[in-house]
């Protein structure tokens, strides 16, 4: 699932705070876009902002590029306080959603442009266009206009003339919404290769998760205008912190219940949707009673026709729906009490699907360990 | 979707329909620039005569001979009296500054209408249209009223006590200059307009973006862009204003010199048909070399973009 990651970030470095967002909120007439977010940036990491459509990734985006001044807060960068600085005097640059490209300037001169505003020596300027037509390997394209070139040699250019100034901060807002599907993987790891050479730090805006995962070292979940989660992506994948995230990112069966038991150790959940409670390997600090859900992926649960031996997290069913998908079969099961849950399986060895057929009854079951309890 | 069209042109119905509207522009063409720019040129190439109309046949079949009667004398005229020549030239001279002078005005009109609100810009619009409503001798002549001795402007100069003598505005260059401006302006701010208001403002936010100031972005990025609306503002103002006739009649006195004044007196003063043919062919001749390139830098234009 993932690409080239950079090692894990050891406690806290100076270099933790390369970017501070304080409290920032961005009202557009009444409408609360971006509210009370805070967080910081790493040097050097690339950092996901994913969330849906109207959640205020690009808003949050555009005010580190600043282009909308925020209602409130404050945002450092390498401790340079950005407030009331217009986006000319940033030492940020961006790559823009559909890129952007000034369509009456050759490649080149589109990577020449912010360097010209520098006022370098031309020599300088243009050494400074060959590395990067090389870095994006798009050195025979020079002469060429932008709409003489295909979708993924056109964000070749946008990334070169984005990073031609040395910019202390990418953003890319975006950066795969033009593509298609199958140069987009392949672009993902293009660019990502590509800004771990030059170690610039980067901030993304993307509404797809799988490439969130791809690209980024730490991802942070936005809804409604707020970041509900940051973490790696195997932290949010695996240790989703509510209920949004958990659905947000992949899918993931949610029963809804009370808190029974609560240790250090291990807790129990009640839930109608189980005879017997389910068993978390993990403790929770909550009081008992208090209403809770169970979060468990489809591909941690596990599925025989036969009643499993374990205590607890198991629960009969009849097979609604079997979605074949070559490499694995994700199964529609019906619980008694009405719900539906997920169950995905590796197709191991050929035919391995056809064990299981529509309507059979069946009982799924998965590990102590399997799954989180969300509280929010 | 393709075949329909296909099937379509097949059969004879729409054939007759397809020959129908493509020939309608040329048949257009023919009657009503072809017919006429023959007329025209046919004349320029005649003698005047007492006659009715005022002219000699170029053809006459007399003794089974059909004989051929080019008059080029039209024509030599023109370049031996320097009043012909300075007619031209005071006609270009007018017509270029009045399109720059339009251009200078029109740029920040349609710049700032294009950066509106659609639905102001829509009434901006309107207003900058609506006087065309109104006949162009109308209009010319308030102007009349606006800048002459005891009008409106000197009245209210006069009134102020910034000036005790009326300014003379009436019946110099400066009148013609505000008359062709003020006329012509709706044809410079339309077409700048509708190419403005087509630009992507994430342009000007990416050359914000890597570095260049306001000021800057609009040099190397909005102007560049703008290019083809600048052309087709300036053509349609440039090519009418060279044919002026009204506008310098009514507001320049005898020292503002146009070939539309020209013709019109060799054509109604004097009854010299064939002259001001020739007048009229020398200024088409003229004005072929805008159109021309009007018509190259747009065919390159189209076939820049996407
Ligand atoms: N200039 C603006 N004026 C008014 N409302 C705005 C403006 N820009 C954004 N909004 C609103 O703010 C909210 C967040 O917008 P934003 O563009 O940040 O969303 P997004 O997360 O980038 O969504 P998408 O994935 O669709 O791009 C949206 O509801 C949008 O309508
Ligand atoms: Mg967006």
């Amino acid at each position: 699932m993932t690409a080239a990651k950079a090692a894990a970030p050891s406690p806290v470095l100076p270099t933790d705070n390369y970017v501070t967002i304080n409290n920032i909120s961005k009202t557009f007439d009444g409408f609360r876009a971006v509210h009370d977010v805070s967080f910081s940036i790493r040097k050097g990491e690339i950092f996901a902002l994913l969330g849906a459509s109207g959640c205020g990734k690009s808003t949050l985006l555009r005010m580190l590029a600043g282009f909308e001044a925020p209602t409130a807060g404050t945002i450092l960068l390498d401790g340079l306080d950005l407030n009331g600085l217009p986006p000319y005097r940033r030492p940020i640059n961006m790559m823009f959603q559909s890129y952007a490209l000034f369509p009456h300037m050759t490649v080149e001169q589109n990577i020449a442009y912010g360097l010209k505003q520098d006022k370098l020596p031309k020599h300088e300027i243009n050494d400074r266009v060959q590395e990067m037509l090389k870095l994006v390997r798009m050195e025979t394209y020079a002469k060429r206009k932008p709409h003489q070139l295909s979708g993924g040699q056109q964000q070749r250019v946008a990334l070169a003339r984005s990073l031609s100034k040395g910019p202390k901060l990418l953003l890319l807002d975006e950066p795969m919404g033009a593509l298609d599907k199958k140069l987009r993987t392949q672009m993902q790891l293009e660019v990502v290769r590509i800004i771990e050479r030059l170690g610039v730090t980067c901030v993304m805006v993307t509404h797809d998760q799988e490439e969130a995962m791809t690209m980024a070292h730490r991802i942070a979940i936005m809804e409604a205008g707020q970041i509900s989660q940051i973490g790696t992506p195997a932290e949010i994948y695996e240790q989703p912190n509510c209920r949004y995230t958990a659905s947000f990112i992949g899918s993931v069966n949610l029963f809804e219940g009370t808190l029974d038991e609560d240790q250090i150790d291990h807790c129990t959940i009640k839930t109608a949707d189980l005879d017997v409670p389910i068993y978390v390997g993990h403790g929770v600090t909550g009081m008992t009673g208090m209403p809770c859900a169970f979060a468990v992926r489809p591909e941690k649960v596990s599925m025989s026709k036969t009643r499993p031996e374990q205590m607890h997290n198991h629960v009969a069913g009849i097979i609604q729906d079997i979605a074949y998908l070559g490499s694995e079969s994700v199964y529609h099961v019906r619980l008694q009490s009405g719900k539906m849950v997920q169950v995905e399986l590796v197709n191991a060895v050929r035919w391995g699907s056809e064990r299981f057929a529509a309507d059979d009854a069946v009982w799924i079951y998965w590990e102590d360990e399997s799954g989180v309890v969300l509280t929010a | 979707m393709k075949s329909l069209f296909n099937s379509l042109r097949a059969s004879s119905s729409f054939k007759g329909m397809h020959w129908l509207v493509t020939g309608f522009p040329y048949v257009w063409l023919l009657l009503f620039f072809v017919v006429p720019f023959l007329i025209v040129l046919k004349i320029s190439f005649a003698e005047a005569a007492i006659a009715m109309p005022p002219f000699t046949d170029i053809l006459s079949y007399a003794e089974q001979k059909l004989t051929i009667n080019l008059n080029f004398g039209n024509y030599a005229y023109l370049f031996e009296d320097a009043l012909y020549v300075d007619a031209y030239l005071g006609s270009l001279k007018f017509a270029a500054v009045s399109t720059l002078l339009c251009l200078l005005l029109g740029y920040p009109i349609a710049y700032t209408i294009a950066r509106l609100q659609p639905a102001v810009r829509n009434v901006l619009l309107m207003l900058v249209v609506l006087p065309s409503w109104t006949s162009l001798l109308i209009r010319v002549y308030a102007w009349v009223g606006i800048l002459k001795d005891n009008g409106f402007i000197n009245n209210f100069l006069m009134w102020l006590g910034v000036i005790d003598q009326p300014l003379q505005i009436m019946y110099t260059p400066v009148s013609v200059y505000i008359g062709i401006v003020y006329a012509y302006l709706p044809f410079m701010v339309l077409p700048l307009y509708s190419n403005l208001v087509k630009h992507d403002v994430r342009l000007l936010e990416a050359a914000s973006d890597l570095g260049a100031k306001p000021w800057m972005t609009f040099l190397t990025v909005t102007l560049p862009l703008s290019r083809a609306g600048i052309i087709a503002g300036a053509m349609l103002v440039f090519i009418p204003a060279v044919g002026e006739f009204v506008i310098p009649e009514l507001l320049g006195g005898p020292s503002v010199l146009m070939i539309g004044k020209i013709l019109w007196q060799e054509f109604f003063n004097n009854r010299d048909w064939p002259v001001a043919s020739a007048v009229a062919m020398v200024m088409l001749a003229i004005l072929t070399v805008p159109i021309v390139l009007f018509h190259h830098y747009q065919a390159r234009d189209l076939e820049g973009r996407r």
